[in-house]
């Protein structure tokens, strides 16, 4: 499904990420740990399309095709999704307006008929129960005066609206307390199927024990220094990452 | 020197005018306005057509505007047109007492003002100074003819325009909706004068809609004076959609009396040069007054938003929020002032103007000034011009929702915290409906006119 290949990425002239490989395979979860400036998060932007991240080299083919040369809306539209790490808030946009929008843009992208409102409403109330979501937040202004465990609800929330191929969570536990991240995990165990996957970037272990990774790479300094099963994560927890640091001569 | 012999000239050309027409400005008119022409016109010739020296029309360059040889429109003309039958208007369950205004003049046939309560007057300005001279007691009054030279003009050349009256305790239900057409054979100079008088505990709803029938250049300079009583309250809404040769020169003064509440709210939507003088004198405690604005220009149009507010006395609210799309090379300004007068105690006064650049060539001049005079007061202003949010654009495209169009939802959704101060309904659906569509660069239209005139 996704594969990258040797890939370089600056920002600023800074080079982050040195030499990437990856490769997701439908069905897996990968989780992507690794101590912070590590490079997680420009990895899962990068794979959103944010133009401000520099490819220096390399390659990521999704689904056979080039992903650097397509437009963020475009990657959407062909299954690729982002969980903001800092969901931002666009105050006087309707949340219900975006959401019909985002959803019909990819049901147009599909080639089915977009969804009146009546219909949308009734989808989005099913997809309301499965994250516990609060309705009235629905009614506000996309992420605005929502708290930050509302916030990536409702990242999780607008993922089964859309129902991408490849979820990436970027640090989507943090800020949730446990009650949030179970119903966060449960909310992402729940859109799993046999073909899509989903990347988890974390910073902690927590997470993990409600999605079970098949894959836990560890990322430092902008390359993956380890990759196993998902016993690495406990090892993780265990040693801390100063055991990877030194490990990498630092 | 040759451009200071230009400027003169022109307000010699202005000047000159005024002493060729004298008579015709008198024959008809009451002495209530004719009282007080010649008074205004030495005010104008003191001081002349602004320039850019005059701090109050610094961003606005007046002087192109009043170069072209118009047609001076100083008496009343027959329309070749039944107003009534042209106009159709397409907004949904807007039902209001409409009344048309053309080249200046109220329409004589207006046959679509319907039934108002008993005691309201909408009628020509002219026909009341002659017929009940006091009810126009307060006549220039308000528009003070040395401080502006627009203003000075307007009272020089004033005969006509709208006149309102609201008896005590009156509530009218439907807004009050007055379109103004310009529409002449040849570029033509519209002057219009407007008198509102709201009583003590009336209550109030204008719409005033600007609109041009045809191509050719005009300038509008016209001049409003409301008196708003002892708790009584007014809403006014203007929505300026005229084309690229049009400038619109406004003047609105609002007079507040105590416990009163008076909310503006101007939508600039098309126009060549638009300028909005909009004064306030909150004169009761307990005063309200809400100043809101939004304008959407393009190409190389300009919109000037200049608010005085003054808090003369304690106790009393006033709130601005302006807003501004500017595209292309357009420019825009707004300069907003709170005067806290002497022991207007307990005075909060708010005051903000935000810009959407979408260029690198827009450009936008704002200016707020507060003088304050009392010291038990709060009083803010803020002011920003910035371009669309980035990282909220990029969040829009990760959800598969593509550059135009998160573009669009983001300058509505900036546009929206004044669309939605619109307290009629119907009118706030569509000029939200108006503004997408300007935004999406499509040209709109705000009725359906007989005219096709493509403008």
């Amino acid at each position: 499904m996704l594969t990258i290949k040797d890939l370089y990425v600056s920002v600023e002239g800074k080079e982050i990420l040195k030499g990437i490989n990856l490769e997701v395979k439908p069905g897996e979860i990968h989780a992507i740990m690794g101590p912070n400036g590590s490079g997680k998060s420009t990895l899962a932007n990068v794979l959103a399309g944010k133009e401000e991240f520099e490819v220096t080299s390399g390659e990521i083919i999704y689904e056979g095709e080039d992903l650097l040369e397509l437009e963020p809306e475009d990657r959407a539209k062909k299954g690729i999704f982002l969980s903001f790490q800092y969901p931002v808030e666009i105050p006087g946009v309707p949340m219900v307006n975006f959401l019909k929008t985002a959803v019909n843009e990819h049901r147009k992208f599909r080639g089915e008929k977009e969804f009146t409102a009546g219909e949308f409403l009734k989808m989005m109330r099913q997809k309301e129960q499965l994250l516990d979501m609060n309705a009235h937040l629905t009614n506000r202004s996309v992420n605005e005066g929502f708290s930050g465990g509302e916030k990536k609800k409702n990242e999780i929330f607008q993922m089964a609206l859309l129902q991408p191929k490849l979820g990436i969570l970027d640090e989507t536990d943090s800020g949730l307390d446990i009650d949030a991240l179970k119903t966060v995990a449960h909310g992402v165990n729940a859109l799993r199927t046999p073909e899509n996957a989903t990347i988890v970037v974390t910073h902690y272990q927590r997470l993990l024990e409600y999605i079970v990774p098949d894959h836990v790479h560890v990322l430092y300094n902008g390359k993956i220094v380890k990759s196993s099963g998902k016993e690495l994560a406990l090892e993780l927890e265990e040693k801390g990452y100063d055991w990877i640091k030194q490990e990498n001569g630092v | 020197m040759s451009v200071l012999v230009e400027k003169a000239d022109l307000s010699l050309k202005y000047t000159g005018h005024y002493n060729d027409v004298k008579d015709l400005l008198t024959e008809g008119s009451s002495d209530i306005l004719n009282s007080k022409r010649n008074k205004a016109f030495q005010d104008f010739v003191m001081q002349g057509i602004p320039t850019r020296k005059n701090e109050n029309y610094k961003y606005t360059n007046l002087q192109p505007q009043f170069s072209p040889d118009y047609k001076f429109i100083h008496q009343r003309e027959k329309t070749e047109l039944d107003l009534n039958q042209a106009f159709r208007c397409d907004v949904p369950q807007l039902d209001t007492h409409l009344a048309f205004i053309f080249n200046g003049w109220y329409y004589e046939e207006n046959r679509s003002v319907g039934q108002l309560p008993e005691g309201v007057i909408l009628e020509s300005l002219e026909k009341i100074a002659n017929e009940k001279p006091e009810l126009l007691e307060k006549y220039a009054q308000l528009a003070n003819t040395e401080e502006d030279p627009l203003v000075a003009l307007n009272t020089t050349f004033a005969k006509d325009g709208y006149f309102l009256y609201v008896p005590k305790n009156t509530k009218i239900e439907k807004p009050i909706q007055l379109i103004n057409f310009l529409q002449a054979n040849k570029d033509a100079f519209s002057t219009q004068r407007n008198f509102v008088y709201i009583e003590e505990g009336a209550d109030v709803k204008m719409i005033m809609c600007d609109h041009t029938l045809n191509l050719n250049s005009y300038l509008s300079n016209s001049v409003t004076e409301i008196f708003l009583g002892a708790n009584a309250h007014l809403e006014y809404y203007s929505l300026q959609n005229q084309h690229n040769k049009t400038t619109s020169l406004n003047s609105v003064f609002i007079h507040q009396e105590k416990d009163s509440t008076a909310t503006t709210l101007n939508s600039s939507l098309h126009g060549g040069l638009i300028r909005n003088n909009l004064k306030f004198i909150l004169n009761g405690e307990n005063a309200e007054a809400n100043l809101f604005g939004m304008a959407f220009i393009d190409r190389k149009q300009h919109v000037d938003n200049f608010t005085q507010v003054i808090h003369a006395k304690p106790n009393c609210m006033s709130n601005q929020v302006y807003k501004n799309v500017l595209d292309d090379e357009s420019t825009g300004a707004f300069a907003g002032r709170i005067h806290v007068v002497r022991d207007a105690q307990k005075t909060n006064a708010f005051q903000r103007n935000n810009n959407l650049l979408l260029t690198d060539s827009a450009t936008m001049q704002t200016k707020p000034q507060l003088i304050i005079d009392a010291d038990d007061v709060k009083c803010s202003h803020g002011a920003t011009v910035g371009q669309i949010d980035e990282e909220a654009l990029f969040y829009l495209r990760a959800r598969g929702i593509d550059d135009k169009k998160a573009r669009l939802m983001m300058m509505n959704a900036f546009a929206h915290e004044v669309i939605q101060q619109i307290k009629v309904e119907p009118l706030r659906d569509r000029i939200d409906e108006l503004v997408d569509k300007r935004l999406k660069g499509e040209v709109a239209r705000c009725h359906e006119c007989a005219y096709n005139c493509e403008c």
